[in-house]
């Protein structure tokens, strides 16, 4: 197995082709097209777009929760197994944080065992006192401090940003180089989403994770990653440096996007347009 | 100047609890003044009390929450003040949507989808306007679907042949149906995709300049707010800790908390790195 802080995970010409029944027809969706990209271990790829886009799609091809229809995933330049040994020693390497930490946690289960399980399932070697050092360790990396108090209690006990931090350490517990976060913060509150993303950018630059990032912020995406993607339609039709995408935006789709951000500094700027246009517009457009 | 505008609503020293067990004090001692056509931001996190206070303001409240005190008068356009506290049966179900309506949070789920568009826009007819005939009904809900920029043959259409977008356009037709004084949006494009969201606000902001209604909009999107709004309320554990014009609020934060909110949002297109984070990039990230 390939150390912590080394390698990369990367997607060669993965496509998805979902196909639905309809009655008696079948239509047929590209969710992905021809998605090609690496993460390196110790970097950041944000993965932008809106919903519908393929993101998610991608997100569990990586994961291997679903199966592409073309192309394939590698990890360290090998393909990556489907099935058997091969696909759990490429879980152990990669793993998924989900949007919804009130949704990803079992709440009959204590933080511990949602721990535990993956460290056991993965190196069953280990003996009780050792899976319990790694449980205490895991939650000292995720921030979770005084770790004995956090093991013993259950999700609905926790707010929903220390629930993201147990999705965060329960990715990690395998020995994880490479984590899949969809949408890792968009159910939190504002006030603690920097804190969450700090702690993926700090593991990413302690300790080499390599993360993809998918959201639909913009801003975070720029300001949390090395690299980003834009997604449209199932393709990508942007990428680049961070800066570069979003101050220097090539594409007319990304364009879009960031025109339709929210800007503080615009303040003002869409009620006078809107006040502007109204004046010179039809003005008995309302009956 | 919006304090040289007449008000429309006022609501002073609200208090709001959930009569519960222990009872929780949603809202505590809330006074705002929103004047005629203005657009007032209420930010906050969730569980500040932000949508239990829009509740307030249109008495849709349910037990266990109480008012346990406070004022909120309407300033009719037409028939002077209105004592909202004070209504109850007829005069509150005229003073409802006829006066203040709402766009309610995850409205695109609030459509019924087992009936047409057309069914629960006249619906708001029959109820409010019992005069009106069906042609009439029928002319006003075609016109209230094109002014919020959905095709009015869609009339025919359930909400499930509707995109998000759609759906979230035909709540505010509905709340627009009566030609209200003030609407009440509970976060309204928060499920939305971006540029959904504003195509959406675009439309909100040219009908309240058309029209002259007034908008109380919650969310917890400051960034948001602070670019549409004239004024913004800063809410936290039901208080209203800031509440000033939208440019103060941006450039003269003065609460803590509103400082620690603004924070929350890494800026777009400012410089990098120019908010708090916890540690520093790795040399040469930037080049790679």
């Amino acid at each position: 197995m390939a150390e912590r802080g080394s390698g990369r995970l990367e997607a060669r010409g993965l496509g998805k082709v979902f196909r639905m029944r309809n009655g008696l027809r079948i239509t047929t969706v590209h969710a992905v097209r021809e998605a090609s990209f690496t993460v390196e271990a110790g970097r950041t790829v944000a993965l932008v777009g809106e919903s519908g886009s393929g993101k998610s799609t991608i997100a569990r091809m990586l994961t291997k929760l679903e199966r592409p229809t073309r192309g394939e995933v590698l990890i360290d330049g090998v393909p990556a197994a489907h099935h058997g040994r091969g696909l759990a020693r490429y879980r152990r390497d990669v793993q998924m944080v989900f949007q919804d930490p009130f949704g990803s946690l079992n709440p009959f289960h204590t933080i511990r065992h949602h721990l535990e399980r993956p460290v056991r399932i993965h190196h069953p070697h280990l003996g009780s006192a050792e899976v319990r050092a790694r449980v205490a360790e895991l939650l000292d990396r995720v921030q979770l401090s005084g770790s004995k108090r956090f093991a013993e209690s259950r999700p609905h006990e926790l707010s929903g940003g220390q629930r993201q931090r147990v999705a965060i350490a329960r990715a990690l517990a395998p020995g994880s180089r490479f984590i899949v976060a969809d949408e890792p913060v968009s159910m939190l509150d504002v006030s603690i989403r920097l804190g969450v993303l700090n702690l993926l950018a700090d593991l990413q630059r302690e300790e080499g994770l390599g993360v993809l990032y998918i959201t639909h912020d913009l801003a975070t995406a720029r300001h949390f990653s090395d690299e980003i993607l834009v997604m449209l339609r199932g393709e990508i039709v942007e990428r680049g440096d961070a800066d570069a995408v979003i101050l220097h935006p090539q594409h007319d789709y990304t364009k879009l996007l960031l025109e339709a951000a929210a800007d503080p500094d615009r303040l003002g700027l869409l009620r006078d347009e809107v006040r502007a246009g109204a004046q010179t517009g039809p003005a008995d457009a309302v009956g | 100047m919006s304090d040289s505008r007449d008000a429309v609503l006022s609501a002073s020293g609200v208090s709001i609890s959930y009569q519960t067990q222990n009872p929780v004090h949603a809202v505590r001692d809330v006074s705002l003044t929103l004047h005629r056509g203005e657009l007032l931001g209420l930010a906050g996190e969730s569980g500040c009390g932000k949508t239990t206070l829009a509740y307030g303001l249109n008495r849709l409240l349910k037990a266990p929450a109480l008012m346990t005190s406070g004022e909120i008068v309407f300033h009719d356009r037409h028939d002077g003040d209105i004592d909202v506290v004070g209504l109850h049966g007829d005069s509150l179900r005229a003073f409802r949507w006829d006066k203040v309506s709402m766009v309610f949070q995850g409205s695109m789920n609030a459509l019924n989808p087992v009936l047409t568009v057309r069914a629960q826009l006249h619906d708001v007819f029959t109820t409010h306007r019992p005069a009106m005939g069906r042609t009439e009904r029928e002319r006003r809900s075609r016109e209230l679907l094109g002014m919020v920029g959905v095709d009015p043959d869609r009339i025919s259409s359930f909400p499930h042949q509707l995109s998000g977008g759609m759906r979230q356009r035909v709540m505010i037709a509905m709340a627009l149906a009566l030609d209200p004084q003030v609407m009440i949006m509970d976060e309204p494009t928060t499920a939305l995709d971006v540029v959904v969201q504003r195509g959406i606000i675009r439309e909100i902001m040219g009908l309240r300049e058309r029209l002259g209604f007034a908008v109380v909009f919650i969310t917890h999107d400051l960034p948001l707010l602070i670019e549409i709004s004239d004024r913004i309320a800063i809410m936290r554990d039901g208080r209203i800790v800031e509440y000033d014009d939208a440019e103060n609020i941006y450039r003269r934060p003065q609460h803590e908390y509103t400082r620690e909110l603004l924070a929350s949002f890494p800026s777009l297109r400012g410089v990098r790195g120019d908010f708090i984070r916890s540690g520093t990039r790795r040399k040469g990230a930037r080049n790679g």
